[in-house]
């Protein structure tokens, strides 16, 4: 499958009357985003902020994080089976708006959302203090129950992301990359000499808050499959989890796989990229055995010589990273795993929840229990009240002078497990 | 500004004694005085550190008489009170290496100063005492001596300053056991591709985890006797008395809490939550006893299938829970119930 995907650098977003881009600035204006969002009846409220690299901000409770898109060529829309129909993506041609995102945030679970901040000790630690946000702090009718929030909240980014995507349908990309993978017969013929590698990329799927759609399959319910790894660039795979923010998979990093971008540029010089293989994270051990006993069955069906493992979440996903990592060595294809650790805010813990010999080679996004202290800001997006509830906080996060002591655990991204950032630890 | 102090401890033969004939010496302190490679050393510290006194020991004789010999060393050294002390470098030579772990930790750990040594990572010292003190990683010979007293007096300079130390891969030091954050130059994608090229390529790489040694636990046998057997909920499923009274986090918790169960036969709503930060707690808070089942207990204990429900509950939170912490909750819960008389414990997770 081949798939082009056209950036278009976003330099700058400001509130305006007529929503459009135009010479690389986004203009939008809230009353037109206002509708998209409010069409859910279990939204009360929503209210637009921009949030640009460098500002004295602070964005939380921060629940997923998008790429505004749009797709001109080819099969499929944005967020096939969730907000488009279910057309297999991953070929023809998508624009991207490069250089900012949209946030977005509520008191969805209280403890298991994010902190972004946009300047200070904690920019370096997400992503998303590089990116200029649309922010959408999204208020519920009341009583509504959190995992209703949660859908509500989740579905209503992906329609104001594709929205403001579809304002660049008629513009010129910046700069164009192509990827493309081939069919198996094709791949062995074109590199007959080169290791074939896949990609198993493990999901959220804890249930309860904890899951992750596939074409909107809640993947709890799958059985681990391949798919061409386009598919997931072109929006197949998005996030719907409330889990603790540093090694969310927000669907921004489902969008920008960093693991599919660096297997793309070895692809036809040092390996051949077979696939990504997609697998769940389930919480009964008769899911677990079966999950992992089919992601080992297919690389060796695929005849792998090699992959790459990433992780979702911590602690009880730990079990399927090993459990993975050692049915696919025992299968003779080698195996590393992308991780992050918990190993106390002394650093002395054992940082994995599971261990196994075969785990030789382990790529970590640090320990996420590390206390950073995070100074005040001028101003929330959002709000704070939940600040001392979230995960990797305590009941003396918020101090007197107005700043945080947390865990980097509660920073969007700090510690992400397909590798998205720079932190490790040794 | 005042130069840090610094005391350097040497063995026989680079204080130039001698030799394998001359290990037997005793320990002498050489007030003011700089040998051996502390010229390097203090050539290294310029104008922010000094050698204020060098300990000279055999090796044999450090090892041979150790507790007298360490004795003596702590007593100089507690009157010298120093910033830093520094043991080595010690290279592949065996006693040596031990020498120098063993004085430098007991200088860390009974005297609370600073201590660091260095050594080749096969030296016996190198796994005696790598988690104990700072061990700085030096070539396997004394050719290597430029190279070790370049490393060690950088990082000499940073430690006594108080400067943040780094992660042992970028600092030189051996791996302590201890997690260290830091940036790499690579996102962690690219490395993971690197590392798999590495493999399939046969080529070395190095994990950035090595796998620990699993701690396993073995179940004990079943209760004989149900019928008379006290039975203790235990879960690490955040149920807490509502309120959360004693703020056991969402996630990470630093404690636990211990909570009554008498005339409690079924946990409700407006009685019992859950604190923990991993899961939709709608189903939890709605009835705590889909976590820790009261009811049901209740229910056996009336039917007479166990003895009784232990009258109170202890309860944590599993999510990002470091494995040290968790132990050290287990432990003293263990302690606790074995106390109470209770002879077997349910544990729930989520």
């Amino acid at each position: 499958m081949r798939l082009e995907i056209g950036k278009i650098n976003i330099t700058d977003i400001r509130f305006a009357e007529n929503s459009k881009i135009e010479n690389g600035v986004l203009f939008v204006n809230p009353e037109d985003l206002k509708p998209v969002v409010l069409e859910d009846e279990k939204l009360k409220d929503v209210v637009f902020e921009i949030a640009k690299p460098g500002e004295s901000v602070r964005i939380t409770p921060v629940k997923d994080v998008i790429e505004p898109r749009v797709k001109v060529e080819g099969k499929g829309g944005i967020f096939p089976g969730m907000i488009s129909k279910v057309d297999t993506v991953g070929s023809g041609k998508t624009l991207a708006l490069k250089g900012m995102a949209v946030v977005t945030a509520g008191k969805i679970v209280g403890f298991q959302e994010g902190i972004i901040d946009m300047s200070g000790p904690g920019a370096d630690y997400t992503p998303f203090s590089k990116t200029i946000n649309l922010c959408m702090v999204c208020e519920p009718v009341e009583d509504l129950k959190q995992h209703d929030y949660e859908k509500a909240v989740r579905m209503a980014g992906f329609r104001v992301a594709a929205k403001i995507g579809e304002l660049a349908r008629d513009i010129k990309p910046d700069e164009t990359d192509v990827f493309e993978t081939c069919g198996i017969k094709e791949g062995i013929e074109k590199y007959p000499d080169l290791p074939r590698v896949g990609y198993v990329s493990m999901l959220q799927t804890q249930g309860l808050l904890h899951d992750t759609y596939v074409y909107g399959v809640d993947a709890k319910k799958i059985i681990p499959t391949i798919i061409s790894p386009t598919e997931a660039m072109d929006g197949a795979i998005v996030s719907g989890n409330c889990v603790s923010a540093c090694d969310k998979n927000p669907t921004y990093v489902h969008q920008n796989n960093p693991v599919i971008e660096d297997l793309f540029a070895q692809h036809g010089k040092t390996i051949n990229f077979v696939c990504q293989i997609i697998t769940n994270e389930n919480v009964y051990l008769a899911d677990k055995e079966r999950s992992s006993n089919m992601t080992a069955k297919l690389c060796r069906m695929l005849d792998l010589d090699g992959v790459i493992v990433t992780q979702e979440g911590f602690g009880n996903p730990d079990t399927d990273l090993i459990m993975n990592c050692k049915k696919i060595e025992a299968e003779g294809v080698k195996t590393v795993i992308v991780t992050d650790e918990y190993a106390g805010r002394d650093g002395k813990s054992q940082s994995l929840a599971d261990a196994d010999p075969a785990a030789d080679a382990v790529v970590t996004g640090g320990n996420a229990n590390e206390v950073i202290i995070l100074p005040k800001l001028d101003k929330v997006i959002g709000m704070l009240d939940y600040v001392n509830l979230i995960a990797g906080a305590s009941d003396k996060t918020l101090r007197e002078d107005g700043s945080l002591e947390v865990e980097l655990q509660v920073i969007t991204g700090a510690t992400n497990e397909m590798g998205f950032g720079k932190l490790s630890a040794r | 500004m005042a130069k840090y102090k610094v005391v350097h401890y040497i063995n026989q033969f680079f204080a130039g004694i001698g030799g394998e004939e001359k290990a037997d010496i005793p320990a002498e302190l050489y007030k003011g005085e700089v040998i051996g490679p502390g010229t390097a050393f203090a050539a290294g510290f310029g104008d922010e550190a000094e050698i204020i006194a060098t300990i000279v020991c055999g090796d044999s004789y450090f090892n041979e008489n150790i507790d007298k010999a360490k004795a003596e060393i702590l007593g100089w050294v507690k009157d010298l009170a120093p910033d830093l002390f520094i043991a080595g470098p010690a290279f592949n030579a065996g006693r040596y290496g031990v020498a120098c772990g063993t004085i430098a930790s007991a200088v860390a750990e009974e005297l609370g100063i600073k201590a660091m040594t260095g050594m080749y990572v096969e030296n016996p010292g190198a796994d005696m005492y790598k988690d104990k003190v700072y061990i700085l990683e030096t070539k396997d010979s004394a050719a290597g001596m430029r190279d070790a007293v370049k490393k060690m007096t950088a990082f000499a300079l940073k430690y006594v300053k108080g400067e943040k130390i780094g992660a042992s891969s970028q600092e030189g030091y051996m791996n302590n056991g201890v997690r260290v954050n830091f940036f790499e130059e690579e996102r962690g994608s690219k490395r993971a591709v690197n590392m798999l090229l590495a493999k399939l390529a046969d080529k070395p790489f190095t994990t950035e985890y090595p796998m620990p040694d699993f701690d396993r636990v073995a179940p004990n046998p079943a209760v004989k006797d149900m019928a008379h057997a006290t039975i203790a909920l235990v879960t690490s499923g955040g149920i807490v008395v509502k309120g959360n009274p004693d703020h056991i986090e969402s996630s990470s918790a630093s404690k636990y809490g211990e909570y009554s169960l008498a005339g409690v036969t079924d946990l409700d709503e407006n009685t019992f939550e859950t604190a923990h930060g991993g899961y939709d707690p709608v189903y939890a808070n709605q009835d705590a006893d889909r976590v820790l089942p009261v009811d049901v207990l209740r229910d056996l204990e009336k039917e007479g299938v166990i003895g009784k429900l232990h009258e109170k509950f202890y309860a944590t939170v599993g999510n990002g829970t470091a494995v040290a912490s968790a132990k050290k909750y287990g432990a003293e819960i263990g302690q606790k119930l074995k106390a109470d008389g209770v002879d077997a414990v349910i544990l729930t997770s989520t």
